[in-house]
Parts: structure tokens; sequence; C-alpha cells
């Protein structure tokens, strides 16, 4: 053969090319995958969205059903968005709450405390009791943690909370999405009597946590995720408190 | 292609030898011993063994065909990097496409999926096989390394998911464990072993299937 198969001309050329085709060809995919995953990704925060303030799964929820189900609890027309002071922010056209994603502004360090935006969705349950939907998003031990808190009717007491995280310790800080943990922060209050904002605290080996009170049990041996979930929850609530207290008065 | 069928029939006893020598003697898991993060790691389900069975299945097998078509073509001196791109592509080929259509097996899946990049069974064949064989003999190495690979991870999830949750692929076998509402054998006081969903588990079923394996060939059994 003519081509001297050892050689650095050669070598070169079949590593560029293989790169190039091979980039070519994941391209291709990953662009023609991009509707299905961002449906996957639409329905799995609608769900999140639901299970704070029901039991998915008895409710007969699945992905399956999820957008049609969505709609009937949720009506984004509801939906506002708040700046840090707890303000409704005036709605910019084409910017529903439900596309605005809490996680990319959260890490993105550019972004300034004003342009940040906060979401709050507004969901009927099956009793047309209203409930408020807050997502909250933070950093756990080793990535991101979420979650969306619950609020029933009266503004201030969680119904339920869902915790989701990416990467943190199995069996420890992962357990945030467990239901053990979330019950945890039912019918806690975030406003006192006064109307202000009653901050969380996450506390170590059970210590005066009761239920229904602001001190919450942490996770043992995940104590950087459990702190990391009440920095997020403390953090977040208390631009909501603001616009609870303001609508309340 | 046409050539190399001329000269051997497609499954000669060679070829055959191919698929059923990694399934029982040679075994990548249990005889040689490879791939066995994965094995401990996603055997808790038999749907997540078999949803990484398959995943590996495809990897190795296209990933052994195109090394082995392009095996005259490989500089030598860059041939393990050729291999891991390769590799690298189809499992991200992989992990698109669960993520598009199997999102929930996707996410439990979650790294493991990633990691089959670096599980040494599909480095060892492209190494070891398809950069010195013709494109067929290749697809067969896959196949039967794939299958053996994978039919260790779903008899491992069997045991596990039986014993550990008393499901066999989601399905309740042993009755309604349920506090309150329990049936089947839960009602007689059975009780899941928690120890199986455990990682160690995994090890020790999986070094039980060795241990029985070579019990039953002795020329498996080495001599010290």
């Amino acid at each position: 053969m003519a081509i001297n198969k050892e050689s650095n001309q050669f070598t070169f050329g079949f590593a560029i090319g293989l790169v190039v085709v091979l980039g070519v060809i994941l391209a291709v995919l990953s662009e023609g995958l991009k509707p299905y995953k961002d449906k996957n990704v639409r329905i799995k925060k609608q769900l999140d969205i639901l299970s704070a303030m029901m039991d998915v799964e008895k409710a007969g929820i699945s992905r399956a059903n999820a957008e049609e189900e969505f709609k009937k609890y949720v009506n984004l027309d509801d939906a506002v968005i708040l700046d840090y002071t707890g303000k409704v922010k005036k709605s910019e056209k084409g910017v529903s709450a439900f596309d605005i994603d809490i996680k990319k502004e959260f890490r993105d360090k550019t972004l300034s405390e004003k342009d940040k935006n906060y979401p709050l969705f507004v969901a009927k349950d099956k009793a047309k009791n209203t409930r408020y939907i807050i997502p909250v998003v933070g950093k756990g031990l080793w990535g991101p943690i979420w979650g969306y808190i619950c609020l029933k009717e009266d503004m201030k007491t969680i119904l339920g909370v869902s915790f989701d995280h990416k990467t943190e310790t199995p069996g420890l800080g992962a357990e945030i999405n467990k239901p053990f943990f979330m019950d945890r922060w039912k019918s806690s209050k975030i406003l006192d009597d006064q109307g202000n904002f009653m901050k969380y605290e996450v506390v170590k080996d059970n210590s005066g946590a009761i239920k229904g009170d602001s001190k919450i049990d942490g996770i043992t041996g995940g104590t950087i995720t459990s702190k990391g979930v009440e920095e997020m929850v403390n953090r977040t609530l208390k631009i909501y408190a603001t616009y609870f207290k303001n609508k309340k008065s | 292609m046409s050539s190399e069928k001329g000269t051997e029939p497609l499954f000669s006893k060679k070829n055959k030898k191919l698929i059923t020598d990694p399934l029982t003697d040679n075994n990548p898991v249990t005889i040689q011993v490879l791939g066995i993060c994965s094995a401990l790691a996603i055997t808790v389900q038999v749907n997540q063994a078999i949803v990484m069975s398959l995943s590996v299945l495809f990897v190795i097998i296209m990933g052994n065909l195109i090394v082995s078509v392009l095996r005259n073509l490989i500089p030598s001196r860059i041939r393990i990097i050729v291999q891991l791109l390769v590799v690298a592509s189809l499992v991200i080929i992989v992990d698109q496409v669960l993520a598009a259509f199997l999102p929930d097996l996707s996410s439990k899946l979650s790294v493991f999926v990633g990691l089959i990049i670096t599980n040494c069974i599909i480095m060892g064949r492209l190494e070891a096989f398809a950069m010195a064989n013709k494109p067929w003999p290749s697809i067969l190495d896959g196949l039967g390394n794939g299958l053996g690979y994978g039919a260790i991870l779903i008899i491992v999830a069997v045991f596990r998911e039986l014993f550990g949750s008393g499901t066999l692929m989601g399905i309740p076998i042993f009755g309604n464990p349920l506090p309150g509402e329990e049936s089947g054998l839960y009602a007689m006081g059975y009780q899941n072993n928690n120890m199986m969903i455990l990682p160690p588990m995994a090890l020790i079923i999986t070094g039980i299937i060795i241990w029985v394996q070579r019990s039953r060939n002795k020329a498996l059994i080495e001599e010290h």
C-alpha cells in the first residue's frame, strides 16, 4: 500500500477523521432526540410540583398522564413571578413561570440578585382548596438539590414538600427525597402570628424537633445536605414570606 | 464480507464456540472476574439489570464490529484511544436513547450507563479480539461476552430483587408487605431481607455463582 499507516500524517489524519465523524453522529443524534428529552424534563417537573401537594402515585398520576393531570390542578395563568423583595414582577412577554429555570439562575454567578426570578405556582386540589407551590433550589454536599414546597390556603402552613437531589451520598444525604424526611416538614408554619417569617432550623439528634414546629430533625450522617436544605428553604421562603404577608394584610 | 462468508460457514463450530464459551467456561464475570463494578451496582432490580445488559450488549457488539472493520486502518500507536472513542460514542448513544425513551430507568441507572465506558469486558474484547479478527467473528464474540455478562447480572438481580423486595420485575411474588395489609407469605410473618438490597450481597451472590460453577467444572480449578 502506498500509505504508511504508522506515519505521523496518517495517525493525525485518522484521529481527526474519526473524531469528526463521531462528533457529527452524536450531534445529530442529540438534536434529533431533543424534543423527547425536553418532554421528559417537563413531565418530571410537573410530577415534582404535583407531588408537593399530594401523593401522586395514589392519585394515579404517572408519566403517561402527567401533562393532562397537571393542567387539572395547576392553572399556569394564576402563577406569578416575584423578584427578590417579594414583589410581583411586571410580566415580561412570553415568559411563563413554568419555563423559568431557577436551577440555572441559581448557578449563574453573573446574574445579580435583582434579576433572579422567583416563580410561584397556584393550584387547586380536588376539593378546590387553593394551594401555593414554591420552587426551591440550593446546594447539597456534592451537587445541586432542589424541591417544591406546598402551602395551604392560609398561605403559611406547609402541606407537603418534595425534595430531590442530583448526586448526594446514597443512604445519607440522598435520603432527603425519602418520605420519612419530607413528612417532617408537614404542618409547620412559615409565618408566625404577626406574619413574620419563621426561620427553619434543621437540628441534630431530634433535639426539640416537634412535628409542626420550625425545628426539623435532620438526617444522621447527612449533615451537610441537611444544612443545605435548611439554607435553601430559609433563603427562598423568606422572599415568599414577604409576598404572603403583604398579600394578606 | 462476501469472501469471508465463502470460506467458512456462518455458524461453524469455531464460531459457535465464540458465543457459547463466554456463557460457560470463559464467562467474563465469573471466570475472568471483569465488569464486577456494575454487577454490584445495578442488580437490585431485574428491570435495571436487563436494561444494563442490553446496553452493554449493544455497545460490545457495535464496538467489536466497528473496531474490527477498522482494524487494518487503526494506527497501532493510538489504537487504545481509538477504541475508547468508539466505545465512548456508543455509550453516549445508549445514554441519550435511554434518556429520551426510558427516562425513569435512565435516572436510576444514572452514572452506571456512562461507566460502561470503563467496563473492562468491552475494552478487553476490543483489544484482545476485535483488533485481530474479522467482523463476523467479532460480532459473535461481542454477542457471547455481552450475553455472558448479562446472564450473570440477571441471575444476581433475580435473587436480590426476589429476596430483598419480594418482587420480580416489579411484580409482587410473595404478597403484599405493607404493614396492616399484609397478604401471602408476609401474613405468615415472612420479612424481606434488607441485606439483599445492599451492595455486599451482590458480591456474595456472585461469589456463590463462581463457587458453584467451579465446583461443577474440574477444568476451572487452578492447581497451586
